[in-house]
């Protein structure tokens, strides 16, 4: 609104000033030429000194709310959401997947995670005045709480080949027991972690890292339970966070960070794990929490869980 | 408009003509600078995000040819500066001998360049669907980005070296006609400048490209 | 302040005779397109440009038919797809770019610094070729299937995902930028060694100001998108891949490259724009300009600051929130020069002679309508509301308001005010007034709904969109169906005036440069003799020779301060 008024009052200012000026000094005989106005240089700086507050005030109030936008709230409800050209494809954590539609329920903070299978996508829902690109080989997130049910857009709003403009969809925003209802009225597909597990599994990081749920890792590689959301000291000296591209970028490049006291022996799936199967098998590592167990047999679901809630 | 001698008819002055010359190789260097600026930039990037590929990728480079090659480049660089110096001192024949100097040095430089192309394409490090770099494949993928940047970055230079060496067919053309050892040795200059330049570009190229991590 | 011993300049020449001017100078093809005289090349430019513009703005108009109906009547997505960055293609690089800077400064820098040429005449001939070799191969590109990249070029999908032909378009742009480099070099160089004797850096024009401040961005900047763009045409003909993905490639590095060339470049655009509405505010006012040295000192400050602002196009890109904020500061700030002189040009018209001709009337118009683009600019810098209308028709319109509404109407209107000097003929006066407020009307009706479509949330690049955004587009095409009228007139009656316009003296309006102290149309040489300069820009009171009244002085109120002032 400030946005507006202040360009309504420049633009107000300068129009009708020129219109009154060059009227009130139009050419008429007698007025063949114009007078000698002397400059003022106090009048230069006034009008780059007022002008410069007022940017300053509506660069501090634009800035502040971009905080925000970005800054996603830590107890979000977590969606995933990979773009290709051209449809949205959505993973919910409890297991529903959606195509170019999102279901949330009203009052929430919804966190979306995003990547691209392919070329630069944008997430955009007008009605929430939120807006991200979604990149290829790099997670973006996007964060709102709908206030209102009901029906909203869904546009990709960065150019990406031939169908971007078909690229859209839906955003239903539902009251709690309504969303209830329709998430159990899910298909009977495996949640986002089942699936993950499975891959766990068949792709053989058993061999290396220890099934999760029994016993503990093997010696060749760090353990993973509980790694989600914890630090990393890497052999290097350096201590970074484990969070999603930190994950990501572990089973793509593993050579890149070596946790401290292994060797750099992971080989890389890259070409084997697509974006999607990358997401399940986070949200697996992700179901084991962010504590490390104490004991070595302890049950799955037994440690803590911060992670997305489950669907009950 | 007529050209009087070697003053040219827009100009007042020999003067004014000289000033303009050597400020006009001043510009067009700058935009050399952002040329080559962009791809620097690049290089920078990558090498801080890749840098253990990047050191990797750079000890497959034959650093004796780098080395004789910047050797080579400095040298022509000082028969460039004397070729100047013969000019202002009036000597056609000697500013002759120099500027062959500088040609034959910078072929010197173009030919070890083409030996060192010729052993990375028999190695597979040419990027594209021959590139063969040993070691994990997250590791390849990077090291061929490094790739793609050592051709582009070498070869935008050889390129400027090539059009060069034609600008010095050119200026010992008209210095064995005699043009340049009367008062107007201008083009002499400027074609120092732009080799000079030239060579500068290399001297960054070299341990940017060849020295990341020699003794790993 | 003037000096009061001041030499007023000679009487102006009497009329030509045939093979007096640099038109009739020579005569055939040969003598024009192996001409080096600066003012045939600004004219083998104006038939270059024109035709581009022509290109661009019919691919406009289909773009405009195709969005009358949500579904899209017209083409399919692949072939609108084509069409948008075709129109953003050839009207930025072969337009916008070129047009103030190729035609009427190549025309006019000499003459207003007293010179017989620029600095390096053959090279000025050599970027016309390369130019227009640049554009052959862009032409290619679009007759043998176009490019669908849009004219930002994003990676990957320019560099990897896309059929269409980007190598072409690329390797054409790469090769115009030469055009620009040589261009601006020229410039700078002759306008540092060329200068008449008395022709400080404190009398020159405002208009060599901005074409100086222009061409420094001509040479930093375009380098680096050449570049860029020869980076994108390796990945495709080489496979040498740097933005690849999947290789580890940076999508957002190109992001960097590109927008640090494509910022300054539209400052580019608009800086001439600039440059031309003070002369003809001056000239139309018949008054000093306000705050000379101010406006002189903020052409260069846009120049610099707009080097430091590329990254508010990439708010939503992926970048940090400490980047973006540090950006968004930036462009707030580049925005305070820009409005320092809006304010002057304003404060020109207080106490002048203010006469509506049509350059006035672009002028004015220019004025108005870069105001409103600026300050829908400030909306896109503030990184919180930048999150909203990105990428919409918010964008579409805040720039098309500043192109066109400003740029090409400062193109134009300098066209209009250095017509007579340039032909040495006169336009018709009522019938160009007419085209100007029938542009000026249809520029407005075409791009104001456009921004009231992107705060509704349409996205940019859409060949189909939802039905509820349909009244507003309808209205958007309607209104360029009458700006389409207002650019046709200009090229009719321009073409007519070559044969059938009333002649025109040296100095018709009248008005202070150096360049009316030379015959219309000028000599080859430009001046018989090389003037001294020792009067200041745009000063009427010691200027007997121009046939006015002497200006009175004003009674010091309310824009003065008694004791201080500004030199002009």
């Amino acid at each position: 609104m400030a946005l507006i008024v202040v360009a309504v009052f420049f633009s107000v200012l300068i129009g009708v000033g020129i219109f009154y000026l060059s009227f009130r000094y139009r050419r008429r005989p007698g007025h063949e030429v114009g007078q000698l106005v002397e400059g003022s240089q106090l009048l230069e700086i006034t009008w780059m000194v007022i002008p410069f507050i007022i940017a300053m005030v509506l660069f501090a109030w634009g800035a502040k709310l971009y905080v925000t936008i970005r800054q996603s709230p830590s107890d979000a409800l977590d969606v995933y959401v990979v773009g290709k050209q051209w449809m949205w494809k959505i993973q919910h954590t409890d297991g529903r997947r959606e195509f170019n539609e999102l279901h949330v329920p009203v009052n929430r903070d919804i966190k979306l995670t995003m990547i691209s299978e392919d070329v630069i996508h944008d997430f955009f829902v007008p009605a929430f005045r939120v807006k991200m690109d979604v990149l290829p080989g790099r997670y973006t997130t996007l964060w709102f709480r709908p206030t209102k049910t009901g029906r909203y857009h869904l546009f990709c709003s960065q150019y990406c080949g031939t169908n971007h403009s078909e690229m859209g969809g839906w955003v239903d925003v539902m009251e709690p027991s309504q969303y209830q209802a329709w998430l159990s009225g899910g298909s009977n597909s495996e949640s986002p972690e089942q699936a993950g597990q499975r891959l766990f599994t068949s792709l053989a990081c058993v061999s290396c890292h220890g099934d999760l749920s029994g016993s503990g890792p093997g010696p060749r590689a760090p353990s993973l339970r509980g790694l989600y959301g914890s630090m990393v000291k890497l052999s290097d000296g350096r201590t970074v966070l484990a969070d999603d591209a930190y994950l990501r970028e572990s089973v793509l490049d593993p050579g890149a960070k070596i946790v401290a006291g292994y060797d750099n022996i992971m080989p890389t799936f890259q070409g084997v794990v697509s974006e999607d199967q990358l997401l399940q098998l986070f949200a697996y590592i992700k179901s084991l929490g962010n504590q490390p167990a104490q004991n070595a047999s302890a049950a799955p679901g037994a440690s803590a869980t911060t992670a997305a809630p489950a669907a009950q | 408009m007529e050209r009087t001698g070697s003053l040219f008819g827009h100009f007042r002055d020999l003067d004014q003509q000289r000033e303009t010359a050597s400020l006009g190789m001043w510009v067009f260097l700058m935009t050399e600078v952002m040329f080559f600026g962009g791809m620097f930039l690049a290089y920078t990037v990558y090498r801080w995000k890749y840098h253990d590929a990047f050191a990797a990728a750079s000890r497959e480079l034959n650093v004796t040819m780098g080395a004789l090659n910047t050797g080579v480049l400095i040298l022509s660089s000082f028969t460039m500066a004397m070729a100047v110096w013969a000019s202002q001192m009036r000597k056609r024949n000697l500013l002759c001998i120099f500027l062959i100097a500088t040609m034959l040095l910078g072929a010197a430089f173009l030919t070890i360049k083409g030996f060192e192309y010729a052993q990375k394409f028999e190695h597979h490090l040419v990027p594209g669907p021959n590139f063969n770099f040993p070691g994990p494949e997250a590791e390849a993928q990077h090291a061929e980005i490094y790739f793609a940047l050592y051709f582009m970055m070498t070869g935008m230079h050889a390129l400027h070296m090539i059009i060069g060496e034609g600008m010095l067919l050119i200026l010992l053309i008209y210095a064995w006609k005699g043009s340049f050892t009367g008062d107007y040795h201008a083009p002499i200059e400027n074609g120092g400048l732009y080799w000079h330049f030239v060579d500068i570009v290399w001297i960054f190229l070299f341990p940017l490209l060849y020295l990341i991590d020699l003794h790993h | 302040m003037s000096t009061t011993t001041a030499n007023p300049p000679p009487a102006s020449s009497p009329p030509p005779k045939a093979h007096e001017n640099y038109l009739n100078a020579n005569y055939g093809i040969r003598s024009w397109l192996l001409t080096t005289d600066h003012k045939r090349i600004a004219l083998l430019y104006l038939v270059s440009v024109t035709i581009f513009f022509a290109m661009g703005g019919f691919f406009a108009m289909l773009i405009r038919l195709q969005l009358l109906t949500p579904e899209g009547f017209l083409v399919g997505p692949d072939t609108y797809n084509r069409l948008f960055t075709m129109h953003g293609v050839m009207m930025i690089f072969f337009f916008l770019i070129p047009s103030i800077p190729a035609v009427l400064g190549n025309f006019l820098i000499p003459l207003m610094i007293g010179a017989k040429d620029l600095a390096f005449p053959k090279l000025n001939l050599l970027s016309w070729y390369i130019f227009n070799i640049g554009a052959l191969f862009t032409v290619y590109a679009i007759v043998t299937g176009g490019v669908d990249t849009g004219w930002t070029f994003y990676t990957p999908y320019s560099s990897i995902y896309s059929n269409s032909q980007v190598s072409a378009a690329v390797i054409g742009i790469f090769i115009t930028g030469f055009s620009s480099i040589l261009t601006g070099l020229n410039f700078v160089v002759t306008i540092h060694t060329m200068r008449a004797p008395g022709m400080t850096w404190w009398r020159l024009p405002i208009f060599v100001w901005t074409q100086y401040a222009t061409s420094i961005i001509f040479i930093l900047g375009t380098p680096v998108l050449a570049i860029t763009l020869a980076l994108v045409a390796a990945e495709r003909l080489l496979h040498l891949g740097i933005f690849d993905p999947r290789l580890g490639g940076d999508p957002l590095l190109f992001q960097h490259l590109f927008w640090f060339y494509s910022h300054p470049a539209v400052y580019i655009m608009i800086l001439p724009a600039m440059g031309v509405t003070t002369e003809i505010i001056a000239t139309f006012a018949r008054k000093n300009l306000y705050g000379y040295k101010a406006v002189a000192m903020a052409s260069l400050g846009i120049a610099v600051i707009g080097f430091l602002v590329w990254a508010h196009h990439m708010f939503v890109a992926g970048i940090s929130i400490y980047a973006a904020m540090a950006f968004s500061l930036l462009s707030y700030l580049v925005a305070i020069p820009s409005a320092v002189k809006v304010f002057n040009w304003t404060a020109t018209l207080y106490r002048g002679s203010v006469s509506w001709q049509t350059p006035m009337l672009y002028a004015l118009g220019f004025i108005g309508l870069f105001v409103m683009g600026g300050m829908t600019g400030l909306f896109l810098a503030a990184i919180g509301a930048d999150v909203h209308v990105h990428d919409t028709y918010f964008v579409v319109a805040h720039f098309h308001y500043i192109m066109v509404g400003g740029a090409v109407m400062g193109y134009l209107g300098g066209l209009h005010y250095w017509w007579p000097k340039i032909t040495g003929r006169m336009y018709p006066e009522m019938l160009a007034r007419a085209a100007a407020i029938i542009l000026f009307v249809g520029f407005n009706l075409t791009f104001f709904p456009q921004f009231i479509l992107g705060y509704l949330g349409m996205p940019r690049r859409y060949a189909t969109y939802p039905p509820e955004f349909q009244v507003l587009n309808v209205f958007s095409t309607a209104g360029a169906s009458i700006l389409g009228l207002g650019y046709l007139l200009p090229i009719c009656y321009f073409v007519w005036s070559m044969r059938y316009g009333p002649k025109a003296s040296s100095n018709p309006w009248p008005a202070t440069g150096l360049e009316w102290q030379t015959s219309s149309p000028p000599p080859t040489e430009n001046f018989e003799v090389t003037p001294v300069v020792t009067w200041e820009p745009y000063d009427f009171e010691h200027r007997p020779d121009l046939g006015l009244p002497k200006p009175e002085r004003a009674r010091p109120k309310p824009l003065e301060a008694p004791g201080l002032e500004l030199g002009d």
